[in-house]
């Protein structure tokens, strides 16, 4: 499937390995894999456990290094970034979702809302505002003072689906993002990404459920840490 | 930037709040090491400032010859009997002392000191005291000041005249209600003496035979010998002492204390060879007694600063303990962190606030505590104690250092977690 050529590219692997020292063996967890993601996609990564699922969303989301190979994220090659400059990226051009939400239970909703804000510097009552209206945006609006724990598990993801938004991210990086939910709050969070899709929103999810990946435009095949299949999302429920 | 660290701060409080227990018991470390500093401070403080005094009091260009009752003849007076015991200074040394002292130091002044316990009486109101037999420049030798009436002259001297002044607090004592000037007392049941003079209250710690001057009668010297003679008997129950002392002291008084040395030196040349057998006379030297005392306060501070020091390591130490703890159960947050785009510094400055906080707040607690200690100890011990501000300063100041100085290491271990590790942490 070739993407429409007039799409900016969003974030793009260019040959990218990435080999863990284990004793005296060498594990190829990337294995020269190369793709694009452009703007408004829908990417669903999928593959086994040990496929090297889990690395390539690491280096997706700037939490990691290729150890060769290039990776560049809206156009900007950020392989060799110091640790500091990493973190910054993280902050302004990704939105991380998680399986278990991870959101920081002494914060509220309010709070967990403004984390991404503040390591950026930008707190105060702009960033109130904009929490409240994607807690609005979320379903979650009379429940900015509320604590992690009070709310349920679909609540508490809808709080992280927010905060992956506050800082106005290049692309959202879905980590199993329904993988701790029942089938119908699964539904909702799956049905909420598919609007901000319909917003423009580029979207990466890392999943190994094929209800997930039939939502995405196209799926990712990994195996052992090579690209075996490019296919379209609804062709991902089959498998290889 | 300053709404950016009361959120660290708000965050920090927080986290501790989680664990109420082990912040507090984590705090009690620094609480009672800063408590004990400030307390113990205080309490040395109090006690030096008193010895400081006190020996100001004596006058630190003075030197003080005194005859002391030599060991010996304690017990020498049994039941009934009358045993002569003849000790301390003679006219002849005084004599002596003075010669010694204007021929290296023309500007010195001396004066002789009798000394005899009797009963003074006015109407019904008694009072057992010291009567001090002395000379014109005793007042300018011991620094004291005239409140009424006039101190003693040369004319009353040679007069030998039954005329007295007293000290502050007997004055009140023996008049509570009217003027004692111009009035009469009767001194030793025998004789009666005219005031002609009350001095201001002292408030020394330093007077004669356990009293302080403010309790005292002063009377000319030669009146004193005259009424009193060089004998003194005493008697208290069947018992009967009988002393022959001419002087209990003579106070020598340099110009300034840079010849009080050298003078201390010649004094004890000269009269510690004439009592080496009896040791029935003591020369004090005011001057040698701050400088000792200053000493023994430098030693005492030093010795407080190295129990200081321990308090506050075992203190840091817990800290730092409960701060480990800390980042190894919230290493999910810390990765939660990471990924939300928080650099290394942002979560260095996260712990060491928290550690900041636990002992600024065990710091402030403590200097309460340590205010409350001394105050308790005057209340029941009645030992002075005094509270400088530097000192609460310094001991909050160490405790906040300590809290930041032991938050470094797990900061540091929390900033340098790997943040994939982290998120996986469970």
């Amino acid at each position: 499937m070739n993407p429409p050529a007039e799409r900016p590219v969003i974030a793009e692997f260019q040959d990218v390995h990435r080999h863990y020292q284990m004793g005296d063996n060498v594990v190829r967890a990337l294995d020269g894999v190369s793709m694009q993601v452009l703007k408004g996609d829908y990417v669903a990564i999928m593959g086994r456990s040990g496929s090297g699922k889990s690395t390539m969303l690491n280096i997706l989301g700037c939490l990691d290094r290729p150890t060769t190979g290039r990776y560049l994220v809206g156009n900007r090659d950020v392989t060799h970034l110091s640790d500091d400059a990493l973190s910054e990226v993280r902050g302004r051009e990704i939105g991380f979702i998680f399986q278990s939400f991870n959101l920081i239970p002494q914060l509220s909703v309010l709070g967990n809302l403004e984390v991404p804000l503040f390591y950026q510097g930008r707190i105060g009552a702009e960033s109130k505002r904009k929490a409240e209206q994607l807690a609005e945006r979320v379903g979650l609006g009379g429940r900015l003072q509320h604590r992690p724990m009070e709310l349920s598990g679909g609540q508490q993801q809808r709080v992280a689906i927010a905060r992956a938004l506050m800082n106005d991210p290049l692309f959202l990086l879905a980590d199993e993002a329904t993988g701790n939910l029942d089938s119908n709050t699964e539904r909702e969070i799956l049905d909420l990404l598919d609007q901000l899709r319909g917003e423009g929103m580029t979207i990466v999810v890392v999943t190994h459920n094929a209800k997930v990946a039939e939502r995405a435009d196209r799926a990712l095949w990994l195996k052992d840490g090579r690209v075996e299949r490019l296919v379209a999302a609804r062709d991902a429920v089959v498998g290889p | 930037m300053i709404g950016d660290f009361s959120r660290i701060v708000d965050l920090g409080l927080k986290s501790l709040l989680l664990h109420k227990l082990r912040s507090s018991l984590t705090t009690a470390g620094i609480l009672f090491g800063v408590a004990s500093v400030i307390a113990m401070l205080a309490v040395g403080e109090g006690a030096s400032q008193e010895a400081l005094k006190r020996f100001r009091d004596m006058g630190v260009t003075n030197i003080l010859v005194r005859s002391v009752k030599p060991p010996d003849t304690q017990q020498s007076t049994q039941a009934g009997m009358m045993a002569l015991t003849t000790y301390g200074l003679t006219y002849q040394e005084a004599d002596r002392i003075e010669h010694l002292i204007k021929s290296q130091v023309p500007a010195a002044e001396i004066v002789r000191v009798r000394e005899i316990q009797r009963g003074v009486m006015r109407g019904e109101n008694w009072r057992s005291t010291v009567i001090v037999g002395t000379v014109p420049a005793f007042l300018s030798v011991t620094n004291m000041r005239i409140g009424e009436g006039r101190w003693l002259s040369d004319i009353d001297l040679q007069h030998q005249s039954n005329c007295c002044i007293l000290g502050n607090s007997l004055a009140k004592e023996l008049f509570p209600l009217e003027n004692p000037m111009n009035q009469t007392v009767l001194v030793g049941g025998e004789d009666r003496f005219h005031i002609v003079g009350v001095l201001d209250y002292q408030g020394r710690a330093a007077g004669p035979q356990g009293t302080t001057y403010d309790e005292c009668v002063f009377v000319p010297m030669s009146s004193s010998r005259r009424r009193f003679g060089d004998d003194v008997i005493t008697r208290s129950g069947n018992s009967t002492k009988n002393e022959h002392v001419e002087l209990h002291e003579v106070k020598v008084k340099l110009a300034n204390s840079d010849e009080v040395v050298g003078a201390a030196r010649l004094l004890r040349d000269m009269i510690e060879p004439l009592h080496k057998t009896q040791l029935d006379v003591e020369i004090t030297v005011p001057l040698e007694l701050l400088e000792q005392e200053r000493a023994s306060k430098r030693m005492f501070n030093i010795v407080l600063a190295v129990i200081a020091s321990i308090s506050l390591l075992v203190g840091g130490i817990g800290i730092m303990n409960v701060m480990l703890a800390t980042v190894t159960e919230r290493t999910r947050e810390i990765g939660i962190r990471r990924a939300l785009g928080a650099k290394k510094k942002h979560i260095i400055s996260q712990f060491l606030v928290e550690a900041g906080v636990l002992s600024a707040f065990g710091g402030v607690v403590g200097v309460g505590l340590g205010l409350l200690v001394p105050y308790l100890i005057e209340h029941w011990f009645h030992q002075q104690t005094v509270v400088l501000v530097p000192h609460v300063l310094l001991a909050f100041g160490i405790s906040a250092a300590v809290g930041v100085v032991f938050g470094i290491y797990p900061a540091w271990r929390a900033a340098n977690m790997d943040p994939v590790e982290a998120l996986r942490h469970e």
